[in-house]
């Protein structure tokens, strides 16, 4: 096509742009030879799957995407690391099987879902999604090819699950789907009045139901602060379930960039007060899809785009059990008081920490709020850092973009082991993102 | 439908060939590379709960002599193909094709030569058999003569010329001839390239393809826009194509 003076940018699911560019491969064995960094489709919404100069060669792994073996007796998978999960649910849901474990877009690859060890709304029963891998095939930064498992490269394997990509290139994944009764989901949900209200309610949950999550309006305030809808489900039993399966709902795309004064705390107090009271009854039991459930937000691509060139984060963190509903309470106090929130905001119980040595999760509430880029952005993260670093809790870094790296530190007791496991995989640093740059210190 | 997939193990025809036996058709690869067949192969097969293997064989577009044992093969696994679906070619810029003139001669030979010459042994066989589908990739590139694509262009257009005339002389004979016309397509094939507005996804095109096979179309632009986009350009005036750079 023609040539474009316009310099290629590549950007997270924030729009956050840097320059540089991806090779697209189908051959990921060739194409990561030299590579610094692996990127799937790009969901993380920070900087992990973004270049730390733009002459670093990334490579994109959506095409390699193929399906090496599947058994349909114990549900194990092993495809090459491209392989969405759109696709997994589209081929392996109407034959009863579900990932084990599901973010809340179904628009990551696999090797993606291992890197950012991702976790789902039944954190607590089933942990992240790298306790349901058996095997990974990576690359090194020295280029030599090796298998790992948990008995084989063992360090290697769990330093992979949750570490970014930046220990190796994820060529291959090996994971057992779980079998679903039935492809339906048995809703349960409740309007919570206050953050009390919710945190007890999330945690009386957890016991009873496989699948627990919340939506708080955090815009709210006073007596009503850390209002919002709280989500219990598990998988529907073929009595229960339509006999038909789900079907697809109208996949819209957000047409434009919305303005960046279109979201703003007016519109965005209206949407949660609309969407709070939509849940008219306090208490409510239905049958819904898979997709409203694990991926409202699918339903419009690109959605994104709401918050205008700007672009936008998430900020995640969790808060341990330990520091109790108080410190929970006490967060979304300082929240409010800071401003800059939108109507994204989740709550989840998450279960105890996992093996992955930089997995995100650990028993206690994680909060995610998404939050438009402004002046006063990184005084807001910088505030929030702080009061989670006091309560011994952390944050998500496939999310984070604006976290300083003093604070990442103080905030990860297990960085060292990390570090190390750098030191002995790829002893030069070679693999690296921008947010390495940003929160390890390699070199830019 | 019993599919031959020439081009099945990447890009366009990799996503045509994974969505024909996710459906249950069966499909029969061809490609250069064993390993990679196979492993193409195995992909397909787990792709539906009956999975069967429907077989693969090496054929290259550069080895006429190929041609007719790679469709033997694939009439002996399939029992009789009633599609041929051909995406593979040779893509390389006008810069490097005009410092290169062996690949500039690879290419308009793997295009358009060698391409009509597996045509004519799949079209053969097809109509002995009393018809069925041949689809063949052409591009854009070859509806009009643009400064960027001179030589693949040309190359392009001669097939879809070819394509053209084949369903004119065979349509009535039960031959569904269909020359796809992608636009930019975000495959390993444009990697390195900047995609211009209306980039499609190789699932989309595979989408779009299927679709337009299972109605006998003889014609198909995708994505959608581009018929749009080369209407304009194919009515543009020779002094503004001399003026532009696309």
């Amino acid at each position: 096509m023609s040539k474009q003076a316009t310099v290629p940018m590549l950007t997270g699911w924030g729009r956050i742009p840097v320059e540089g560019t991806e090779l697209v491969s189908e051959n990921l064995e060739k194409a990561t030879h030299g590579a610094v960094l692996s990127r799937g489709l790009g969901r993380s919404y920070g900087d992990s799957s973004l270049p730390a100069r733009k002459s670093d060669k990334i490579v994109g792994t959506r095409l390699a995407n193929r399906i090496l073996s599947f058994d349909a007796t114990s549900g194990r998978l092993r495809a090459e690391a491209g392989l969405s999960l759109v696709e997994i649910n589209r081929l392996f849901m109407p034959r009863g099987y579900f990932s084990p474990v599901t973010p809340g877009t179904k628009y990551v690859t696999l090797g993606g879902m291992v890197a950012s060890d991702v976790h789902g709304k039944n954190h607590h029963v089933e942990g992240c999604f790298g306790e349901h891998v058996s095997a990974l095939k990576i690359r090194l930064a020295d280029d030599s090819v090796v298998e790992c498992t948990k008995t084989e490269n063992p360090d290697l394997f769990w330093g992979s699950v949750g570490g970014m990509g930046l220990l190796g290139h994820i060529l291959e994944v090996e994971v057992t789907l779980h079998k679903i009764a039935s492809p339906w989901i048995w809703l349960d949900s409740a309007r919570m009045p206050d953050i009390d209200t919710f945190l007890t309610g999330l945690n009386e949950a957890a016991p009873r139901w496989p699948m627990t999550m919340g939506w708080i309006d955090c815009l709210a305030t006073g007596s009503s602060m850390g209002r919002g809808i709280l989500m219990a489900g598990r998988w529907a039993t073929p009595e229960e379930a339509a006999s038909a399966p789900p079907k697809d709902g109208p996949q819209i795309t957000f047409p434009i960039d919305l303005p960046n004064w279109a979201l703003n705390p007016v519109t965005a107090t209206l949407f949660n007060s609309l969407y709070y009271w939509r849940h008219l009854p306090r208490h409510l039991e239905t049958i819904v899809g898979p997709e409203p459930f694990f991926y409202p937000l699918d339903a419009i691509l690109e959605w994104n785009r709401a918050y205008g060139s700007r672009g936008f984060t998430q900020y995640q963190c969790v808060i341990p059990r330990a520091a109790g509903a108080p410190a929970v309470r006490e967060f979304m106090f300082l929240l409010t008081k800071l401003g800059g929130a939108s109507p994204l905001c989740v709550i989840k119980d998450c279960g105890p920490e996992g093996s992955g040595v930089l997995s995100f999760p650990l028993e206690g509430t994680s909060i995610a709020i998404d939050m438009a880029v402004s002046p006063d952005l990184q005084n807001i993260v910088d505030r929030l850092n702080e009061f989670v670093i006091a309560t011994g809790g952390r944050i998500y870094l496939t999310k984070d973009r604006f976290t300083r790296s003093e604070h990442f530190a103080a905030m990860e007791p297990r960085l060292p082991r990390f570090l190390a496991l750098r030191e002995k995989w790829d002893p030069k640093r070679k693999l690296r993102s921008a947010q390495s740059v940003r929160l390890f210190g390699d070199r830019a | 439908m019993k599919a031959v997939v020439l081009g099945g193990t990447t890009g366009m025809g990799r996503a045509i060939a994974q969505q024909l036996a996710a459906r249950g058709d069966s499909v029969f690869l061809m490609g250069i590379g064993d390993d990679d067949l196979a492993k193409s192969a195995a992909d397909l097969k787990s792709r539906h709960p009956k999975g069967t293997d429907s077989g693969y064989a090496v054929c290259d577009l550069e080895k006429p002599d190929t041609f007719a044992k790679a469709l033997d093969v694939a009439d002996a696994a399939l029992g009789d193909f009633d599609a041929v679906i051909v995406t593979a070619a040779l893509f390389a810029t006008q810069d490097a094709l005009e410092a290169d003139i062996v690949l500039a001669q690879r290419l308009v030979t793997v295009n358009y030569a060698n391409t009509v010459v597996f045509c004519e042994h799949a079209r053969k066989r097809l109509l002995e058999r009393g018809g069925g589908h041949l689809t063949v990739f052409s591009s854009v590139a070859g509806d009009r003569g643009r400064k960027p694509q001179i030589i693949y262009g040309s190359s392009k257009a001669g097939l879809s010329i070819y394509l053209e005339a084949l369903d004119h002389k065979f349509h009535e004979k039960g031959l569904n001839v269909l020359c796809v016309k992608p636009g930019f397509v975000k495959t390993g094939m444009t990697a390195g390239l900047k995609p211009p507005p209306f980039a499609g996804e190789p699932d989309q095109v595979a989408r779009d393809v299927i679709s337009a096979m299972d109605r006998k179309k003889a014609l198909i632009y995708t994505p959608g826009m581009w018929a749009l986009v080369m209407l304009v350009i194919r009515f543009l005036p020779r002094f503004i194509m001399r003026k532009i750079g696309f």
